[in-house]
């Protein structure tokens, strides 16, 4: 269901690294959590971030929760179909539903993170 | 944690489950818009057993429920119920309640579910009549079918004609073959009842509703939509527009108050603090809002005028029906009328809204 490819954070994001791109989301398990969600506030295009901190906020109908940045950078890209359509992180996290692309100012960070099946084993212990 | 007979129902059905004020009740199921849009549309069904019943009987029942709640409780006929208020001698709320005249010596209070215990230990403290208080919140269980479609589900399942029951009206009747207390109330807005059931017969009734109401296209609705459903209507949540610091004068809740039925437990401090009373009057007053700016205004969130803090947001949050976001607010008087610019704080930024009229939602009848 996670795909393997992709690395991921105990706070449920997503980062999938393609030369010094990350394009970073929310896994499914977090959507599917938070529930039905109805909007989505992301950092501008230019905004230097770091790994850790917070860019943003996703909300459902019932509750708000924080975006962290698994990785550093410079925000080049925003995906700006999310303030039209937010419930495309519901049907899509790992593909649509993305939320920002960041230049990799340290491009070993992404490394560190869990893989599919830490994150799963993870996501595991902590809904039991 | 407290669960209701309908528990292992829920995990079947896939619910997600939460904590709520101690028990564990399903907050959603497949999708909560979808069952917001089901009881605006169509009907849905809800686990409200959590709720908890206190019963007054004896000689002197009706003197007891008026000396504990607001409202007059004698001008209720049998089989009629209201909306009323326990308050402390402060005139802050103990709780918000509902009272059915079940006979001239026995009234059933609903109540809620997280103040149950102290409502029960609020009445027995002021029982100075020959009446008995019993908490008897485990000899029910509480089933809600709410919507435009919701009369004729339940219909199929009880010989007492429905159509004819008037809002707020009740009657002792059976569902699927069970005992059931079946009253024309609810807190979504809609037209809708809420049955007071045998826990041993719930999770047989709760197929049968849905089997009844699969060809209306039935939901079940989890305490997630219940909230937007009532936000919508502007209907008053314990611990969010009402607490213990609240008197119904500021939560806009005068009219479950009559002054001249004899004294009341708070009747005292609601004389001294009514509007028009020097230096003692209320302060604020709760009004509604619409964001108008992007952000979603939520519980607790500071409500500020012209920069400055002025109150805070009761609930607030998306409303599906309506596709704005909405809340309530505590503001001080002079600001509490509709189309006043606000702000909202959302995680430290200040978003545009304006207060607007309630209910947010009127069902057209």
């Amino acid at each position: 269901m996670d795909p393997e490819n992709l690395r991921y954070t105990k706070e449920h994001e997503w980062v999938r690294v393609e030369g010094d791109i990350g394009t970073i989301g929310i896994t499914f398990h977090a959507q599917k959590e938070l529930g039905d969600i109805v909007y989505v506030d992301l950092p501008k295009s230019g905004a230097v971030v770091q790994a850790g901190k917070t860019i943003g906020s996703v909300e459902s109908v019932k509750a708000v929760s924080d975006i962290y940045t698994p990785v550093s950078g410079e925000v080049v890209e925003v995906n700006g179909s999310l303030a039209e359509s937010p419930e495309i992180l519901n049907k899509d996290p790992y593909g649509t539903g993305w939320l920002v692309k960041i230049k990799l100012s340290e491009p070993g960070e992404a490394g560190k993170l869990l893989t599919a099946a830490e994150y799963q084993a993870y996501v595991g212990t902590e809904s039991s | 944690m407290k669960t209701t007979p309908l528990n292992a129902t829920h995990r079947r059905l896939g619910a997600k489950m939460i904590d709520f004020g101690g028990w564990d009740m399903p907050v959603q199921y497949a999708s909560l818009l979808e069952e917001h849009h089901a009881v605006r549309q169509r009907v849905g069904l809800f686990d409200v057993s959590h709720m908890g019943e206190i019963e007054i009987r004896g000689k002197e029942a009706l003197r007891l429920v008026n000396f504990v709640t607001t409202n007059d409780a004698a001008v209720l006929q049998f089989g009629q119920a209201q909306y009323s208020g326990l308050l402390y001698e402060h005139g802050g709320f103990v709780d918000d309640i509902l009272v059915h005249k079940v006979a001239f010596d026995h009234y059933f209070l609903c109540v809620n579910a997280s103040n149950q215990d102290k409502d029960y230990l609020h009445i027995v403290a002021h029982n100075q009549f020959d009446a008995t208080v019993e908490n008897a919140g485990s000899r029910y269980a509480q089933l809600a079918v709410q919507g435009p479609r919701a009369l004729d589900t339940l219909q199929k399942l009880t010989p007492v004609p429905l159509a004819p029951m008037r809002y707020y009206h009740f009657a002792d009747s059976t569902v699927s073959g069970a005992a059931a207390r079946i009253a024309r109330t609810g807190y979504t807005g809609e037209d809708g009842f809420e049955i007071y059931i045998p826990p041993a017969d719930a999770p047989r009734i709760w197929d049968e509703i849905l089997a009844a109401g699969a060809v209306f296209g039935i939901k079940p609705c989890g305490l997630g939509a219940r909230n937007t459903l009532r936000l919508e209507a502007a209907m008053a949540l314990y611990d969010h527009e009402i607490h213990a610091s609240i008197t119904p004068w500021e939560a806009n809740l005068g009219w479950i108050v009559e002054m001249n039925k004899g004294d009341f437990v708070g009747r005292d401090a609601l004389a001294r603090r009514r509007v028009g009373q020097k230096d003692n009057g209320p302060t604020r007053k709760i009004v509604g809002f619409e964001m108008a700016g992007r952000g979603i205004g939520r519980d607790g969130y500071e409500v500020c005028i012209n920069g400055a803090g002025a109150g805070w947001v009761t609930s607030g949050g998306p409303s599906p029906t309506l596709n704005k976001n909405i809340g309530l607010c505590y503001l001080p008087c002079a600001h509490a009328e509709a189309g006043r610019a606000i702000q909202i704080m959302v995680r430290g930024q200040a978003v545009d809204a304006v207060t607007v009229p309630t209910p947010f939602y009127k069902r057209k009848r």
